[in-house]
């Protein structure tokens, strides 16, 4: 294995063996819960938080490592500004170690609102395949100063854990059926056409054409790259139902 | 022949990095393209290392999809990842002796009508991001000054990446990297969803994108990206 698969499975392996919590919710949100409170300590921060973005465009808090972290989610929302909101926007990372020297003219109402809470730095990655945008990974520090290379590496890939784990969950299939975090980012190119192919065809919005092709694909028990082959060859077309 | 003009729209394609509406998709297409033009009857590919260090095509001379699958099939095994390990060159390697070195990448290759191929690596600071790639349609030898001007073009695709503006915003060059094959992918789902739109083949969806964007002087990324999320802005190329 090299290096960055062994730090992909390695950190597969932290989220999934982050204790769960009596106050987390069922399903997916718990485990997300869970995987930003793994985040929170792989990454070496003071709090994780996630955010979607729904299909109408509008933003909502989906989980945190942590009840301060949650409400500092929120406050984005309440305010209409935010790291966050600037990476649903841009589809960029957007990454600020020190929110005195460079957040105060960028987010004027956010930056003294979250600064009282404790926060200090604030970095968020986009949760996205293509120009499908799930959403944000938030990491935040009470103390300034940047993530360093290898962390933000490691921010993407849980970004990329996160993004998969929602995937996954909103395609209504059962946990631990699929192999890695990169299956979703990394598939052959067939599959990322076959989304466009779904999108038009069912008249859905790219992020549900994801879910469908996924959703198919495990309800007839056949691996993703074939059925999206199959899509792009026009050997088959989903059907509007739905199952 | 790669002659002086068409050296030099390379060399201000460079400079343009320098203002704020630069595509790094286009870009890498334009050094792909201008590239091929070196060796005749060549293909050229750009691959790019992601967040989790396996090498992703990110543009090539020809984008049919038969040869962007050789490219990627690289990812695993061939010149570019030797190249991308090594840190070096792979240069006059010939894809009919070379069965045993690239067992799944060689017999394909030479399947799809090329002897040889060349490798040269994208380098910062001593660490490889990426590798240019060169098919070539006979196994002579590639001159000495054309392996160095092929190197040099690696380098200069090297130097736009790292121009991108968001590096000025302070981000590493994974996330760039990243990036990149990100617009990469929203350019797959836009290709698909026209070629669904018009009844055409996936080749053809792209041909009308290109087109499109080259007509309208349009960033490709961009354009991409409206074909997904909001068709209806340019009806142009989403009317059917």
């Amino acid at each position: 294995m090299t290096e960055a698969e062994n730090s992909a499975a390695e950190l597969r392996r932290r989220v999934a063996a982050e204790p769960g919590r009596a106050d987390d919710p069922p399903h997916v949100v718990g485990r997300l819960n869970r995987l930003c409170r793994a985040a929170a300590k792989v990454l070496d921060a003071d709090g994780v938080g996630i955010s979607v973005l729904s299909s109408d465009g509008a933003p909502a808090q989906v989980a945190a490592s942590d009840p301060r972290s949650s409400d500092v989610e929120e406050l984005q929302f309440t305010l209409g500004e935010g790291p966050c909101l600037d990476v649903f926007q841009s589809g960029h990372p957007v990454l600020c170690p020190d929110l005195t020297q460079l957040g105060r003219s960028r987010w004027a109402g956010y930056t003294p609102a979250v600064q009282e809470r404790g926060v200090q730095a604030v970095f968020a990655f986009p949760m996205q395949v293509g120009a499908a945008r799930l959403g944000a990974l938030d990491v935040y520090r009470d103390r300034i100063g940047g993530l360093g290379r290898t962390t933000e590496n490691q921010a993407l890939i849980l970004a990329d854990i996160a993004l998969h784990d929602l995937v996954e969950a909103v395609s209504r299939t059962r946990p631990g059926t699929v192999e890695t975090a990169a299956d979703v980012m990394d598939g052959p190119r067939e599959i990322y056409q076959a989304q466009g192919i779904v999108m038009v065809q069912l008249g859905v919005d790219i992020v549900e054409a994801m879910v469908r092709l996924r959703a198919y694909a495990y309800a007839h028990d056949r691996a993703l790259a074939d059925v999206a082959h199959d899509v792009v060859t026009r050997r088959l077309q989903l059907e509007d139902d739905a199952s | 022949m790669l002659t002086a003009e068409r050296l030099a729209e390379v060399f201000v394609a460079v400079a343009d990095t320098l203002v704020d509406d630069f595509d790094v998709i286009d870009f890498l297409q334009l050094v792909t393209s201008h590239t091929s033009e070196l060796v005749p009857e060549s293909a050229v590919g750009l691959l790019l290392v992601d967040a989790q260090s396996q090498l992703q095509v990110m543009a090539a001379s020809d984008d049919r999809t038969e040869l962007l699958e050789l490219f990627q099939v690289q990812a695993h095994q061939g010149p570019c990842q030797d190249c991308f390990t090594t840190g070096e060159a792979v240069v006059n390697a010939d894809l009919e002796q070379a069965g045993d070195r690239w067992p799944l990448f060689a017999p394909r290759a030479v399947e799809a009508g090329f002897r040889s191929v060349h490798a040269f690596p994208l380098r910062l600071r001593g660490e490889v991001i990426g590798a240019l790639n060169l098919f070539g349609p006979d196994s002579g030898r590639l001159a000495e000054d054309v392996a160095r001007v092929l190197q040099a073009l690696a380098d200069v695709a090297t130097i736009g990446l790292l121009q991108e503006r968001a590096i000025r915003r302070g981000e590493q060059l994974t996330e760039q990297l990243q990036q990149a094959l990100n617009s990469r992918i929203a350019i797959e789902q836009a290709k698909g969803a026209l070629a669904q739109l018009h009844d055409i083949s996936i080749d053809e969806a792209f041909e009308l994108l290109r087109t499109y964007c080259r007509q309208h002087h349009l960033r490709l990324t961009e354009v991409a990206r409206a074909v997904v999320t909001d068709p209806a802005s340019i009806p142009e190329l989403t009317r059917h």
